[in-house]
């Protein structure tokens, strides 16, 4: 009798759904990483370089001193009552740390909480937010959530009924999306973000697109903002409007819009702007539009990656601390600015020298990152290439992927990974490998591109 | 005006149908009664540490010095922290691929899940694979991935104690399953009959439904009872039989309070029983750091471990958890430290061992005073807590009772519960909301309120139990103890 879980019998849709950021090309760099580590000459590099996923600090990105002493004093609160603490911690670290242990009931940091998360720094963040935005915020419709993929699962379970509910979702789109919405069952409803004018939305196509589902029977249910934009890094500002003004005409489709990369802008022409804060600029509230807008630890200059905000848990901490960080004046001031401003403009500058090189490559655009954490170059490949890789069985952008990566040992994700034009072929590469590896990235990519088009060059 | 997509009208059903009591209408009402000023005494969740359970010292100072590395450079640090602790942070620091704030593996640190398997080898006498530990924010996340892989539909049938943690029928119902019970004999401390077992999925079949695991709580949920080994090789052979997967749910085996049952696993037996048996039969075993007498619920740490699935459904499940990028850091080093604890010699072992020692044995006092106040009412019947955490009193409501409880629109034990919190402030979950024979009531409360409450909470509850018991029943005589 054949088993009752295999394969074969299991859930359909968990089959259906992928998801590239961790998928195929990153199992293989962890198993080329286990041989290095047996045998040192196994490869024609000695690491791997792991330009896949926005994890920072597993980069080397140092944690935010500040936040990382009031973290600890809260998971250990027993320090604050031992006179050698003043010895090791900051003096403002110890008074926030106590200020936030006063608002978890029974300073109980290992207890469950309040199923939405702890009052107290729901309303922080309450403030936080009205004062980004200036507009008043209630806590009561904050949850703090496990990192902002299960608020996202929450979202599209909660409006996916069927295949016949379609979420529109930017292409290319971060593939939590593509693998929540085939998770739940629903429609994905792709609309394209135009690479030629740095990955901007026209309205027409989002419009199109809604006919099209719409004509094919879907009902389309929420339009997805990625803002600042994964893998496209682009910095929304009149699609936020535009948006808004589609959204509106056509009727009850929520914008679930991501912001986790808010704090990752890299270009001084555009600033951040909170999709709320648009459209209660343009004077619509929540009578006229429903909005769900997520934020994470995970980015930002403090790249929390591991630690997930969570419904249950102490840390909406590291998120009061980042709505709430030290002020001019505070002992921990001056580090912390400079933390943080090392990180940002070390960010920018990698951003700029992995642009300047991936457009420096034979038939290879790259737009410019204006946020977040990624570059998302475009490359020609030509046409021996595109044959060799469906001889292989691969998707050319998987092939030339998986090349890069036993010939130089750097983990790229390929386009197909986060959806674009049919036709068109690109990888996303992470801008945070730290500043002393990045000539050595540029210098083997460059290398082996070479190598690649002489062998594939018609 | 259109209904929009995030009106409750237009919402996914299976969000709608779902239920779970422990933080239901009770829970609800305690905190709006505490907004109100009143004194509540929250027993509806296993949530020890917001009881005043102290946690673990030298957990969280491992853990604190993994939040704040540079402290680890600092030559003073030696006045604030142990040696073992400093050894054991810079332990779990070099296993992780960037501290606490780096995304891990998806499936967790692989360093940690060789710690996991190493306690699993201690416990059992049989090898674990790492590869097929899975750590997780919490069993229950856990529990729902793996329901999630399982369930295809309607048509698929899960097989659940009653009463069960309701956590399962809530699942079950928002992946749109069917939940398939089977009764545990209130008569036979919670026992598990197998007759039981095999009427429930003849009945399912018989609905035209496929039934694909069987559900096990051990130590139970609301219930308590300790499965003996032959229950367990019964349940097992039941699998084997019914080509079921066997889910384990055993969060409780530290919580143990008799000594004739101790905890087995699920996972031993199972190898005792030696082939074909323990090669063919499917099972997920689950565990977390939330209960023992860690209690460290908000860490959000738990894992499951696979048996007998095949490595192209394990690569299935590996992949679903790669979208959620990876389990919270922090509470995969308190899984760490839990499954590969202090041993004699290390400096900080006689803390540890008094600590924890000293958590258990009030727990065994507490199940203790609580069976036996509850007993001390005439129309309660209380089975032993023999692990886990909660006490679950069968109730006898009289029918006058039941009649106002109709009124009032509520379910009896609801409406029991509902003034019980309102004259005493205990808020407790209501019987139903974990299942129950047709007729047959009951309350949960925890084991967990500090000892030196628990003489004045049991009195409380027997005041308002007689005075209850007076204002429905004709002829209700006092028991003065």
């Amino acid at each position: 009798m054949a088993p009752p879980v295999t394969v074969n019998t299991i859930n359909p849709k968990v089959i259906e759904c992928e998801y590239a950021v961790r998928g195929e090309i990153v199992i293989l760099a962890q198993k080329l990483q286990d041989e290095i580590k047996i045998k040192p000459e196994a490869h024609p590099f000695e690491e791997i370089l792991y330009c896949n996923i926005g994890n920072p600090q597993s980069l080397g990105q140092q944690p935010i001193t500040f936040f990382r002493e009031v973290l600890a004093l809260c998971d250990h609160p027993s320090l604050l009552d031992k006179s050698e603490t003043q010895g090791l911690f900051s003096t403002d670290s110890i008074q926030r740390a106590r200020k936030i242990l006063d608002q978890i009931p029974g300073r109980a940091t290992g207890a469950y909480s309040h199923s939405q998360g702890i009052k107290g720094l729901r309303d922080t963040i309450a403030a936080g937010i009205e004062a980004r935005d200036g507009f008043p915020a209630d806590p009561n419709d904050i949850f703090l959530t496990d990192g902002a993929s299960p608020a996202v699962h929450m979202m599209m379970q909660l409006l996916i009924r069927s295949e016949k509910d379609g979420i529109l979702c930017p292409i290319p789109q971060y593939p939590l999306y593509s693998a929540s919405i085939a998770l739940h069952g629903g429609t994905l409803v792709p609309y394209y973000l135009d690479e030629a004018t740095g990955w901007g939305l026209e309205v027409s196509d989002l419009k199109k697109q809604l006919e099209t589902a719409k004509s094919k029977g879907i009902n389309v249910r929420a339009l997805v903002v990625i803002n600042p934009g994964n893998p496209t890094g682009q910095v929304l500002v009149k699609m936020l409007s535009q948006s808004i003004r589609v959204r509106i005409d056509l009727n009850n489709k929520p914008p679930m819009v991501l912001q986790v990369y808010q704090e990752n802008v890299y270009v001084p022409e555009k600033k951040f702007h909170s999709f709320k804060k648009v459209s209660r600029s343009m004077g619509y509230d929540e009578k006229y539009i429903h909005l769900v807008s997520f934020q994470s630890v995970s980015k930002g200059y403090y790249g929390e990656c591991g630690k997930e905000e969570v419904i249950w848990k102490l840390p909406g901490l590291v998120l009061i601390l980042v709505m709430s960080p030290p002020k001019a004046g505070d002992e921990s001031y001056e580090s912390y600015i400079s933390e943080r401003d090392g990180i940002l403009s070390s960010l920018t500058r990698r951003a700029k020298t992995l642009e300047d090189a991936f457009n420096k490559l034979e038939g290879v655009t790259c737009n410019k990152a204006e946020g977040a954490m990624y570059l998302f170059p475009r490359i020609n490949l030509p046409e021996k290439a595109i044959k060799a890789a469906g001889e292989a069985k691969t998707a050319p952008d998987a092939f030339y992927c998986r090349r890069l990566l036993t010939e130089t040992g750097i983990v790229f994700v390929p386009g197909s990974g986060f959806g674009q034009v049919p036709g068109t072929w690109h990888f996303r590469c992470t801008i945070l490998p730290q500043e002393e590896k990045i000539p050595a990235v540029v210098t083997r990519l460059t290398d082996f591109h070479k190598r690649f088009m002489d062998e594939f060059r018609e | 005006m259109v209904p929009k997509a995030l009106d409750y009208e237009t919402l996914n059903e299976n969000v709608k149908k779902v239920q779970y009591a422990v933080r239901g209408e009770l829970y609800l009402r305690a905190s709006e009664l505490q907004k109100e000023g009143k004194k509540i005494i929250f027993t509806n969740v296993g949530n020890p540490h917001a009881l005043g359970q102290k946690p673990l010292t030298f957990p969280r100072q491992v853990v604190a010095l993994c939040q704040a590395p540079f402290l680890l450079d600092d030559p003073n640090v030696g006045l604030l922290f142990p040696s073992d602790a400093i050894a054991r942070a810079k332990h779990y620091l070099s296993l992780t691929s960037g501290g606490l704030g780096a995304y891990s593996d998806s499936r967790g640190i692989p360093g940690v899940r060789k710690e996991v398997a190493e306690f699993i080898e201690r416990r059992d006498g049989y090898p674990s694979d790492p590869e097929l530990i899975f750590l997780t924010d919490g069993a229950s996340k856990g529990v729902m991935q793996i329901l999630n892989c399982i369930i295809r539909g309607q048509g698929d049938g899960i097989l659940v104690p009653v009463p069960q943690y309701p956590l399962y029928s809530a699942t079950i119902s928002l992946l749109g399953g069917s939940l398939v019970p089977y009764y545990l004999e209130e008569t036979a401390n919670w026992g598990l009959d197998i007759n039981n077992l095999r009427e429930s999925v003849a009945q399912a079949r018989f609905k035209g439904i496929t039934v694909r695991a069987m559900v096990i709580i051990n130590p139970g949920n609301p219930t308590g009872q300790c499965l003996s080994e032959a229950n367990l090789r019964e349940i097992l052979n039941f699998c084997y039989q019914e080509n079921l997967v066997l889910l384990g749910d055993e969060v409780y085996q530290q919580n143990i309070y008799q000594d004739e049952r101790p905890f087995i696993s699920a996972r031993k037996v199972l190898m005792d029983m030696g082939p074909p048996i323990s090669k063919e039969v499917q099972l997920v075993s689950f565990h977390t750091v939330s209960k023992g007498y860690w209690g460290e619920c908000g860490q959000r740490g738990g894992y499951f471990e696979m048996t007998n699935l095949s490595p192209k459904t394990v690569d299935e499940i590996y992949k679903i958890a790669s979208i959620a990028l990876s389990p919270n850091v922090p509470a995969q080093i308190f899984m760490g430290l839990m499954v590969n604890p202090l041993k004699p010699g290390d400096i900080s072992y006689e803390q540890f061992l008094r600590e924890s020692r000293g958590i258990l044995e009030s727990l065994r006092r507490g199940a203790r005073l609580m069976t036996d106040g509850f007993n001390s009412c005439k129309n309660v019947v209380c089975n032993f807590t023999e692990g886990a955490m909660y006490s679950f009193p069968q109730i006898r409501l009289p029918p006058k009772a039941i009649e106002a409880a109709k009124k009032a629109g509520k379910v009896p034990d609801v409406f029991y519960c509902l003034k019980l919190l309102e004259a005493t402030g205990i808020s407790t979950v209501p019987g139903s909301g974990f299942g129950q024979k047709d007729g047959v009531f009951h309350l949960r409360t925890t084991i967990l309120p500090a000892e030196e409450d628990m003489p004045a909470i049991m009195s409380s509850f027997k005041k308002f139990n007689d005075e209850f018991m007076d204002q429905y029943e004709d002829n209700w005589n006092h028991s003065r103890m």
